[in-house]
């Protein structure tokens, strides 16, 4: 079994193009020049002495010990994308494109962000390969994250406030391809994660495909042979499939995609499109999204903002379809609690992405042997996360002690 | 029967020697009984075919003027149904050709089958979904198509010539050709070498080539209307429409007011577009 997509950039009936005829030029060109830049030895060299000297790559891969105990089933491993440059796997992608930006010739770079961490990779990628960058981001996000947006700032990045619709991730990318579209000639769109029109999804995928193929390789070395199965969380979904497809043909490991549920798949605020969303057409391309039946676009709700979005890259969509990959989903107090636990017993704090995977990685782990192994994508760190954490769980104290009295 | 009369209202323009005008609006700003009037005082005015823009939440080709009305529709809970009951009961009104245009979703989630009958039905003429491609668009496009309803496609300054050739062949009604590469939204000067491409378009087959984005001015209608075989105008009407109903969405004198600046601004276009 394979998943790559036809050359309409269709996975399944997921993918493809459904953007404005004034992106299609450009979008044609990208497919062109990334082929022969990808092509291109130097270009090759030069990634690779980027993503080892400068990304900090390959990550390594930590048995976690303690959490192991403590849910008393399968082993449990973490592959250290919190340990790459900028504390995140965003800057896999954000390298390979920026790079590619600059080999065809763009003096300008432009992304979207929701918590700030494609930002801050972007904008980290920028300074080093000296080129222009700007970066849309929700206001109400900005205010959330406000020391991402200072990240940028110190960066040379312009962080551009977005206010209309919800002011968040969704939006951004909207302002982003409206500004694509102004200036496409001198622009690079440097899209975050697994989604847009094709190639990106293709392209982003193949950017983060070496968290799986160094796991494979760090796992075969240690535990001589391939895990049982595999677990990330699922927002747009670049940190999951990177980590899943190489695996992909290997139909013994199973490959479980996490999706946020928010405060419950009941409540309808959540971020869980594959689990609870109906096919559409969003963002360039077409996947499952979060869309009422009037065929407007809801925002998603997830204590992560990274996880907030209300729609899948189409990999995902067609793995669900395919039955080759399984999607389950955590909530925001369950998430919160593997934030708190993976920090008390194993030294790491976890951002809350992550935590997502971390809590499902613990439900899995207890309906598996202690010779099974379970193999997690820990993307990114949590120390953006502490400040939201420490208020949450203050008023919790202060709701608390209320009670008590 | 809806097929045609988009051909046919170019071939009587051509008759008289004159350009259409295809103004813009969306749906159900501020509420569907005001577009309803607005319609019909368009046609009066002057217009020759109205497009309905169906309002979308996340509309990634529109600049602020567009974003801002079709957040104003939603929140009066417009939607496709709604809409299609207008074009309903405008056609009993205005013969001039109706088109709705709005992204793929809504029409993705009513069913590209069920919303081609049902378009059909209600009287719609013509539909332009800017984020569908005659590539990957012809799974919904194919059906609006087979119901009659013509499908118009956009081009764009980056279209390269053999595309061009193709989106000509393909389109129904005529092409939109977009003036700029950008977003919506009156702009204060035309875009440098439109004339050029319009011309090419027109070469490449017999389908009229419109002009629209960043078209807001009498002086633009007519400089256009110089070469192209129509000019489509958008963000200038909705921004006289939000002009005269800003804080006073109930009000009924605002809302006439808005009928009676939108009526004059398409008395002022047209008059260049027919002599």
């Amino acid at each position: 079994m394979n998943s790559e997509p036809d050359e309409r950039g269709m996975f399944g009936q997921y993918g493809g193009r459904f953007v404005p005829e004034m992106l299609i030029g450009a979008l044609d060109k990208l497919v062109e020049e990334s082929a022969r830049i990808f092509a291109d030895e130097r270009y090759q060299t030069e990634l690779s002495d980027l993503l080892a000297n400068y990304a900090g790559r390959p990550t390594p891969l930590t048995f976690a010990s303690r959490l192991t105990d403590e849910f008393g089933g399968a082993r449990i491993y973490l592959k250290r994308e919190d340990l790459a440059h900028t504390g995140a796997h965003k800057i896999n992608n954000v390298l390979g494109q920026a790079l590619l930006a600059r080999y065809m010739g763009k003096k300008r770079l432009i992304a979207e962000t929701g918590a700030g961490q494609h930002g801050v990779a972007s904008a980290t990628a920028a300074a080093l390969l000296d080129l222009e960058c700007e970066v849309y981001m929700g206001a109400e996000d900005m205010r959330r994250q406000a020391p991402n947006v200072f990240r940028m700032e110190l960066l040379g990045a312009k962080c551009i406030p977005v206010t209309s619709g919800s002011q968040t991730l969704k939006d951004a990318i909207n302002e982003a391809m409206r500004d694509w579209v102004t200036h496409v000639e001198s622009t690079y769109y440097c899209i975050g994660s697994v989604m847009g029109p094709h190639p990106y999804p293709t392209m982003v995928r193949n950017f983060q495909r070496v968290i799986g193929v160094e796991s494979r390789e760090q796992i075969l070395a240690v535990e001589g042979r391939l895990p049982d199965a595999l677990v990330a969380c699922v927002g747009g979904g670049s940190n999951a499939i990177g980590l899943f497809h190489p695996f992909i043909p290997d139909e013994g490991v199973r490959l479980v995609g996490v999706e946020p549920a928010g405060e419950g798949l009941q409540s309808g605020r959540h971020g869980a499109t594959i689990n609870a969303g109906v096919p559409g057409i969003f963002h360039g391309k077409r996947t499952l999204v979060l869309s009422d039946d009037n065929g407007q676009i809801f925002p998603a709700h997830s204590i992560s903002a990274g996880l907030d979005y209300p729609g899948v890259g189409p990999e995902h969509a067609y793995l669900n379809d395919i039955g080759r990959a399984e999607y389950e989903t955590i909530t925001d107090e369950e998430a919160l609690e593997a934030f708190q636990l993976l920090s008390r017993l194993e030294g790491i704090i976890p951002a809350l992405e992550s935590s997502h995977a971390i809590a499902h990685a613990g439900k899995l782990a207890k309906t598996l042997s202690r010779d099974a192994i379970v193999l997690v994508n820990l993307s990114g760190r949590g120390d953006k996360d502490i400040d939201e954490v420490r208020l949450i769980l203050e008023s919790r104290d202060t709701a608390n002690a209320e009670r008590k009295h | 029967m809806a097929a045609g009369r988009i051909e046919a209202c170019f071939s009587a323009l051509r008759e008289k020697g004159e350009k259409a005008l295809i103004p813009f609006l969306t749906a159900g700003d501020p509420d569907l009984e005001t577009t309803e009037a607005l319609v019909v005082a368009m046609a009066e005015a002057g217009a020759d075919i109205i497009e309905l823009g169906i309002p979308f939440s996340d509309p990634s080709a529109e600049g602020p003027t567009i974003q801002r009305s079709s957040a104003r529709a939603l929140e009066r809970g417009t939607s496709l149904r709604t809409i299609l009951d207008l074009v309903g009961r405008l056609r009993e009104r205005v013969k001039q050709p109706l088109v709705l245009m709005g992204y793929a979703n809504p029409i993705h989630a009513m069913g590209a089958e069920i919303f081609a009958k049902r378009a059909s039905e209600v009287g719609v003429d013509g539909v332009i979904i800017p984020d569908l491609t005659p590539e990957d668009g012809a799974p919904y496009l194919d059906p609006i198509r087979a119901a009659g309803i013509d499908t118009i496609l956009l081009a764009a300054p980056t279209t390269s010539e053999e595309r061009l050739t193709m989106l000509v062949e393909q389109t129904q009604g005529f092409l939109y050709y977009v003036s700029l590469q950008g977003v919506t939204g009156a702009r204060a000067s035309l875009s440098a070498g439109i004339e050029e491409k319009v011309r090419l378009a027109q070469s490449l087959g017999d389908v009229p080539v419109c002009v629209g984005f960043g078209v807001g001015t009498k002086e633009h209608a007519e400089e256009i209307g110089a070469f192209a075989d129509g000019v489509v105008v958008g963000s200038a009407i909705v921004d006289r429409i939000e002009e005269a109903c800003g804080g006073l969405e109930n009000a009924g004198a605002a809302k006439r007011a808005a009928v009676d600046a939108v009526a004059q601004f398409i008395r002022e276009l047209k008059e260049p577009l027919s002599r």
